[in-house]
């Protein structure tokens, strides 16, 4: 052995590499599960889809009514993800850096869209903001329509979304450095200057994926939607649900074809929020 | 709101020199508060108060109508059925993936991760194409004669899709958290594989599996777009609660939409306590859980 | 009962904190402490998982008592393996992580009793049976983790960094107490450690390890007397390597000096740097080739000679290991 030997290499101790038994009853097992749950389904649309075919999917997918529908649910959950990116995150440093009575309470209430059946979200938003609700009058008393209009999708896409923002952020805020920001302010920074010099840069890359949650999760998102959008095709329609009218009209290929749009949208978005993650992680080390 | 500042938690981050001015900070906090209170505290009493605003009586009654029974029923049997299913696969898959290495180990999360980024329609969807009027299936199931879709286990299956990846993820956590040395030690001392995963695995890990149950749970009962499609809303035979919920509201029946919503509500609430509990037992055996349940797909 | 390694192999594919192990074979005889020693990365934790059958070597056998036990399970192994971190199970009281390997095996409830309390006595840790690991201090945890790897009255005692996550005291005074453990229990024991001073004091055997190869093994003595290579000779004792045409390295202690009066030559050199650390002084002496070497001596000895900073001194290397230029091969 020269001192020219190749450099070490090595690999994590955490794993361990096959030594506990289980290996094949696990594999097996999980494989299975997948297999009779997700791959068979997935199965089955993908060959629906192939029977329409690109040209099918693409005039199924394609006809006015879908693509407002498309405009709606991508638009109001891009909208709702980017509210929901800068309230959540003030929640989220209100809730970290700030005590106050009830905290601990108002922490567990950002839980609450988990937790919430979403039709029950749905009815109950509706009745809140609808003309005659509790918040909707007022509004209506300024001119401003909330219910059974875009604005309304929004709003329950904000809902849905909030929980992904403020968990996503709470952790990165709670894990920084104080010395950090001392050393800042040391060195003569402002309070201000310090929050964009010093905390933003460790704070956007969580800011980010949270905003990809929320939006995934809001493009897809049906129970607390359909109450309050009022459901006008070409206005107030969302994309999923435009599927379950097609399924009620027993037109399966048009639900086929709008599921595979929003599949494949979904799927991008979901490497969108890995690349986030992963920029996270390096911007973390 | 001025009030709120000058008192300090009990937690690390006390007030520090370099925060904000109390001004700033009462602002910040009131904004968040009003937030908070806006889009999820008012809408939540607005469900408790709707539910009594023809009476107490209507409310029970709306909750004691045989329709209602027979969908707290169904919620029940199908949360019964997915829940379990889920917890054994769950433990299957976190054991496999946090402790060995092999190929395809990443596609394996992303089909674990799928339910999470799927509308859930289209999760209803995926299985009226498997096993509806249209399917290859259809004859056979015909023969059979078994009903998948607009039937119970259409329901059940719908149901265990959508909330399948809260167990597994969650366990999975904990135990790539906690590693494998205690696994190594107790099989040098000679355990067979079963006995390290009942007298090391799970009690290393229990937080974590209850934790996944209790979100799973809560997604199970209230699981409204999936179950939406595959269920046909038949009542007294396909409707769930929160299928319920939508049935009597769309007929303006709206008191008791409301009170039938408090049920789930009230889920949710206890949904929430629970967690709380949970985590705060976790803490105390330092087991670190995943802060939220859908959170790094 | 002894434990052999021949030509294992081990290489790891990724990132991360585990080394490579390129093709070592070793011997601990029966009944002995052996240390395998060296710097972190040169694969000795690989050896002993080898050892205990946690990885499996891509190339090579392990032999445990003449039997090759290269594909036997950890399991049938029979070994005790104590971990760095102990990996007590921690939801398990003190007396049950103790009775583990022995409720695995259905032994009889008032044996494993019997066993439990002995072992307990046995590392003094008797009265702490109902307690909870995480309400043990370090060097408590430590004699745990080893009584529960004694309880299967295991072949072969492997320890890995047994001693590395406690602070010093508790550390000489552990070490002292493994070794009258030992008197008692004459179990054939592998110790992997990166401090060689608690390798040298443990074993009577020591197998030294760089880069997933054998540096030398041998007695302490063998190896701090007579190094085999030039690794050896810098790692041990911590050595001045000194300038010249041949590697040459002078332990610290191995070194003189004293005052100069007006000579000259090689072997005059200027103090940089003195510190006193209790019963000795360490001085950094400046040579005229531009080294700086470390000289260590004993503090009566050094107020006799009234040194002091600055000075010029003259440089005695007493005891210098040299080996040929090119012989870096092992």
């Amino acid at each position: 052995m020269t001192p020219e030997a190749p450099p070490l290499t090595a690999r994590r101790r955490a794993t361990c590499r096959g030594v506990l038994p289980g290996f094949g009853l696990s594999l097996g097992y999980t494989l299975t599960y997948l297999g009779v749950l997700v791959l068979l389904p997935l199965g089955a649309l993908v060959l629906r889809a192939s029977s329409l075919g690109p040209a099918g999917i693409l005039r199924a997918a394609t006809e006015e009514r879908a693509l407002a529908a498309y405009g709606l649910s991508f638009g109001a959950a891009l909208v709702a993800a980017l509210v929901n990116a800068l309230f959540g995150t003030l929640v989220a440093w209100v809730l970290i850096r700030y005590p106050f009575p009830g905290r601990k309470l108002v922490d567990a209430i950002v839980d609450l869209p988990f937790a919430l059946p979403t039709a029950v979200a749905g009815i109950a938003l509706t009745a809140v903001y609808a003309p005659t609700g509790w918040l909707g009058a007022p509004l209506a008393g300024l001119g401003i329509e909330v219910a059974f209009t875009r604005v309304g999708v929004v709003f329950a896409l904000v809902f849905v979304g909030l929980p992904f923002v403020v968990r996503t952020v709470q952790p990165v805020l709670e894990a920084l450095d104080p010395h950090v920001e001392e050393a800042s302010a040391v060195l003569g920074a402002t309070r201000l200057q310090t929050f964009r010099a010093v905390i933003f840069p460790e704070l956007w890359p969580a800011m980010l994926t949270g905003f990809a949650l929320a939006f995934a999760r809001g493009v897809g998102e049906y129970g607390s939607v359909v109450f309050i959008s009022g459901n006008m095709p070409h206005r107030t329609e969302i994309a999923p649900l435009l599927i379950v009218t097609k399924l009620e009209q027993y037109d399966y290929d048009g639900a086929t074809a709008i599921a595979t749009v929003m599949l494949g949208v979904s799927f991008l978005a979901l490497l969108g929020i890995n690349a986030a993650q992963r920029l996270a992680r390096r911007a973390r080390t | 709101m001025s009030a709120a500042v000058s008192s300090l938690g009990r937690r690390s981050v006390g007030q520090r020199v370099q925060d904000e001015p109390p001004a700033a900070r009462a602002a910040l906090i009131a904004v968040a508060l009003a937030f908070l209170g806006l889009f999820l505290v008012l809408p939540l009493a607005l469900v408790f108060v709707s539910a009594f605003s023809e009476g107490v009586g209507a409310f029970v009654s709306a909750i004691t109508h045989p329709d209602t029974l027979s969908a707290i029923r169904l919620t029940l049997l199908t949360a019964a059925i997915a829940v379990p299913l889920n917890v054994v696969f769950g433990i299957a898959a976190a054991w496999l993936i946090s402790k060995y290495e092999f190929a395809g180990k990443s596609v394996l999360l992303s089909l674990i991760d799928l339910p999470f980024s799927v509308s859930p329609v289209i999760s209803g969807l995926l299985f009226v194409l498997l096993f509806g009027a249209q399917s290859p299936l259809a004859p056979l199931l015909a023969l059979a004669d078994v009903r998948v879709i607009f039937a119970v286990p259409g329901i059940v299956l719908a149901t265990t899709f959508v909330t399948f990846p809260l167990v597994a993820r969650e366990v999975l956590a904990v135990m790539q958290a906690e590693g494998s040395q205690e696994e190594e030690a107790a099989l040098t001392m000679g355990a067979t594989g079963l006995q390290i995963l009942w007298h090391v695995t799970l009690p290393k890990v229990r937080w974590g599996v209850l934790y996944g149950v209790i979100l799973c749970n809560a997604r199970a009962m209230g699981e409204f777009g999936a179950v939406s499609v595959v269920s046909g809303h038949i009542r007294g035979e396909t409707n769930t609660l929160p299928l319920h919920v939508e049935i009597l509201y769309n007929e303006y029946v709206f008191a008791g939409a409301f009170a039938v919503a408090s049920l789930l509500a009230s889920l949710a609430l206890v949904t929430l306590v629970a967690k709380e509990v949970v985590q705060w037992r976790a803490r105390r055996g330092r087991t670190p859980l995943r802060p939220a349940p859908e959170v790094g797909a | 009962m002894s434990v052999e390694g021949i030509a294992l192999v081990k290489h790891f594919g990724g990132e991360g904190e585990v080394a490579a192990v390129r093709g070592v074979s070793f011997q601990a005889p029966a009944g002995r402490i052996t240390s395998l020693l060296g710097p972190s990365g040169s694969g000795k934790s690989t050896l002993l998982r080898m050892v205990a059958g946690l990885e499996k070597p891509d190339a090579g056998t392990v032999h445990i008592d003449g039997r090759d036990v290269t594909r036997i399970p950890v399991r049938e192994r029979e070994v005790g393996f104590v971990f760095q971190s102990y990996a007590l199970f921690r939801h398990m009281t003190v007396a049950d992580n103790v009775a583990f390997g022995l409720r695995i095996r259905k032994r009889p409830k008032d044996a494993i009793a019997k066993k439990v309390s002995a072992l307990l006595d046995l590392v003094q840790l008797g009265e702490y049976g109902h307690r909870l690991p995480d309400e043990l201090s370090g060097g408590q945890r430590q004699r745990i983790a080893l009584a529960r790897a004694l309880a299967t009255e295991p072949r072969v005692l492997l320890l890995d960094e047994p001693f590395g996550a406690l602070d010093t005291k508790v550390r000489v005074e552990l070490r002292e107490w493994l070794l009258r453990l030992h008197e008692e229990l004459p179990v054939t024991t592998l110790l992997v450690t990166h401090d060689q001073e608690e390798a040298f004091e443990l074993s009577e055997h020591v197998v030294l390890l760089d880069a997933g190869t054998v540096a030398q093994a041998g007695s302490p003595t063998e190896i701090y007397e007579r190094p085999a290579n030039p690794f050896v000779a810098a790692f041990v004792g911590g050595a001045n390597k000194l300038a010249g045409d041949r590697d040459a390295f002078v332990r610290p202690q191995d070194v003189g000096v004293r005052k100069a009066h007006g000579e000259d030559g090689d072997h005059v050199a200027i103090v940089e740097r003195l510190v006193r650390i209790g019963g000795y002084v360490k001085l950094s002496v400046a040579m005229k080739d531009g080294h700086t070497i470390t000289v260590q001596m004993p503090k009566h000895e050094f107020d006799e000679r009234g040194i002091e900073r600055g000075d010029r001194v003259l440089v005695d290397l007493r005891d210098v290991k040299t080996f040929p230029r090119g012989d870096y091969a092992i």
